[in-house]
C-alpha cells in the first residue's frame, strides 16, 4: 500500500487566509461576464444601471483593494480531503479558524460572527462555517466561499409532502425568490437542492454555489429544471437591486437526490449578486 | 424617470415632498450611520428622556455597517443594509423629525405610514455597492455607542451619493411600480 501524502495544516491556514481576502476584493470572472451579458438583455435602463455600477464597483475593490461589499460575510469554507492525505501539525479546524482570522484582520475585511442572543461580536470572524468531506485523491481542495447576512436571512428550507410534485418544488422556489424580493441584492444566483434529508438539502443547496457560472449540470434532469426556474423566476418582474427589470437571477444551480418515500425535501439559498467563490488544491 | 435630484440634508418638509418614488438623487453633506442595535439604543434613550445622539430635525439615517478604513481611507466599503431590521423604530424616529432613510430592501407598512403622515422619504442605494458607495464618503466619525463597532452611530460627510427614491410621501413605491413593469405572466 503506498504511503499516505503529508499535508501540513498550517498551508490549509495560509491558503484559507489568501482566499479570504481574495475572495472579498475581486469579484470572480464568471460572474463579471454574467453582469456583463445580463446588461445586453436587460430591458430596464434603471436595471442596466445598476449593472454597470455593479461592475464599476467591482473595478473599485480590485484597484483600490476595498472589499466588494461591508458584508464581508460568515466564512463559509468547504475542505475535500483525499482520502490518501496525512494532515499533520495540528488540528484542521483550528487551522481553517487561523486562516479566517489572519485573512480578515490583514485585509480590512468586517467581522460579522457574533453570539446569537447577546450580540457580542466574537472579534474574529471565527468560528468559520466548516464542512469536510472525505473524497478520493491525494489532495486537499479549499473553497471559501463568504456569505452576508442579508442574502442568507431570505434562505429558505421546505419539507413538502410528496404528492405536491415537480410543481410543488418549482412552487417553492417562486415564493422564496417572491418574498425576498429587493432583500437578498438582486440579480441573485440560486442553489436548489431537492431531496435527501432536511439536514443535507441545505448543505447541498449551499455546496452547488461552488460551481462557475456557465457550467453545465451533469445531470440532464437537474439542468432541465435549472434551466425552466431560471426563466420563472425572471418571470417575476424584481430586476436588478430590486428596481424592476427581466434580470432577477443570473443563474439557477439544482442538485437532486433521492429522498424517504414520505419526505420531499427542497432548500433554497439564495446568493447576492456579489458571488464570492475562491478555490486553491493543496 | 427624472434628471438627477440634489439634496443637501437637514432635509425640510418641501425638499422631501418634491419626490416622487423613481427620482434618482445625489445626496451631499452631513448624514448619519445606524442598523438595528443602534435604533434600539436610541429609541431607549427617546423613551427615557434623553437626547438622540446627533439632531433627529431633518436628519437623514445611512443603514451601514461598514468594513474596517483601509490605512489612508477614512473608511472600508459601505454599502447599505436590509433595511426591515430598522422597521420596528422607524416609525419612533421619523416622528421626530427624521426625514430620510437609505437602505435597501422593503419596508412594511407601518414605516410607510409614517412616512406618509410626517413627510420622510425611502432612498435605495445599490445593495453590494460597498466600494463605489465608500468613494462617495469624505469623513467618517464614531459620534454614538463605540463599543458596536460596525454598527456604531457615524457622522458622515458626504459627496454626491447616488441613490433612488424609493417610497415617497405621496405612497409611491419604486419597489412595487418596477416589478409591475417587468413582470410577464
Amino acid at each position: 500500500m503506498a504511503s499516505p501524502r503529508t499535508v501540513e495544516v498550517s498551508a490549509v491556514a495560509d491558503a484559507v487566509a489568501r482566499l479570504c481576502g481574495e475572495a472579498n476584493l475581486y469579484l470572480p470572472e464568471d460572474v463579471r461576464q454574467a453582469f456583463t451579458r445580463a446588461q445586453t438583455d436587460e430591458p430596464s435602463a434603471v436595471g442596466r444601471e445598476v449593472l454597470g455600477r455593479l461592475l464599476e464597483n467591482a473595478d473599485i475593490a480590485a484597484a483600490e483593494k476595498m472589499p466588494i461589499c461591508q458584508d464581508c460575510g460568515l466564512a463559509v469554507i468547504f475542505v475535500d480531503v483525499g482520502q490518501d492525505v496525512h494532515l499533520v501539525g495540528g488540528d484542521l479546524t483550528e487551522a481553517v479558524n487561523d486562516g479566517v482570522r489572519r485573512g480578515y484582520e490583514e485585509n480590512y475585511l468586517r467581522k460579522s460572527s457574533c453570539h446569537p442572543f447577546t450580540r457580542a461580536n466574537t472579534g474574529d470572524n471565527t468560528p468559520a462555517i466548516v464542512h469536510t468531506r472525505i473524497v478520493p485523491g491525494d489532495k486537499v481542495h479549499l473553497w471559501v466561499v463568504p456569505k452576508g447576512g442579508g442574502s442568507e436571512n431570505m434562505s429558505k428550507v421546505f419539507l413538502l409532502t410528496p404528492a405536491v410534485g415537480l410543481a410543488g418544488v418549482k412552487k417553492a422556489v417562486m415564493e422564496t425568490v417572491e418574498a425576498a424580493g429587493p432583500n437578498p441584492c438582486p440579480p441573485i444566483i440560486l442553489g436548489v437542492a431537492v431531496g435527501g434529508t432536511f439536514d443535507t438539502a441545505a448543505m447541498r443547496a449551499k455546496r452547488t454555489l461552488l460551481r462557475e457560472l456557465d457550467s453545465v449540470n451533469p445531470d440532464p434532469e437537474a439542468a432541465e429544471l435549472e434551466q425552466v426556474l431560471l426563466e420563472d423566476v425572471n418571470t417575476l418582474g424584481i430586476g436588478p437591486a430590486g428596481l424592476g427589470g427581466a434580470t432577477t437571477c443570473l443563474k439557477v444551480f439544482v442538485d437532486i437526490a433521492p429522498c424517504h418515500i414520505a419526505s420531499l425535501p427542497v432548500a433554497v439559498n439564495i446568493q447576492c449578486h456579489a458571488a464570492r467563490h475562491k478555490e486553491a488544491v493543496l | 424617470m427624472s434628471e438627477l435630484i440634489k439634496l443637501n440634508p437637514p432635509l425640510t418638509d418641501e425638499d422631501v415632498s418634491s419626490l416622487a418614488a423613481g427620482d434618482k438623487v445625489l445626496v451631499s453633506g452631513t448624514i448619519y450611520t445606524g442598523r438595528d442595535a443602534a435604533h434600539k439604543r436610541i429609541v431607549d434613550a427617546l423613551a427615557a428622556g434623553q437626547e438622540p445622539p446627533f439632531p433627529l430635525e431633518g436628519a437623514m439615517i445611512f443603514y451601514v455597517g461598514p468594513s474596517p478604513a483601509p490605512p489612508g481611507r477614512v473608511i472600508g466599503a459601505a454599502g447599505p443594509t436590509t433595511s426591515y431590521r430598522m422597521d420596528a423604530y422607524a416609525p419612533t424616529l421619523i416622528k421626530q423629525g427624521l426625514k430620510a432613510m437609505i437602505g435597501k430592501g422593503k419596508r412594511n407598512t407601518e414605516v410607510k405610514k409614517a412616512m406618509m403622515e410626517h413627510k420622510a422619504v425611502y432612498l435605495a442605494a445599490i445593495g453590494g455597492a460597498g466600494a463605489l458607495m465608500a468613494r462617495c464618503i469624505k469623513e467618517a466619525e464614531v459620534i454614538a455607542y463605540p463599543e458596536l463597532g460596525p454598527e456604531a452611530v457615524r457622522r458622515l460627510v458626504v459627496e454626491d451619493m447616488p441613490l433612488f427614491v424609493v417610497n415617497d410621501v405621496h405612497g409611491g413605491d419604486l419597489y412595487e411600480q418596477g416589478r409591475l413593469t417587468y413582470a410577464r405572466s
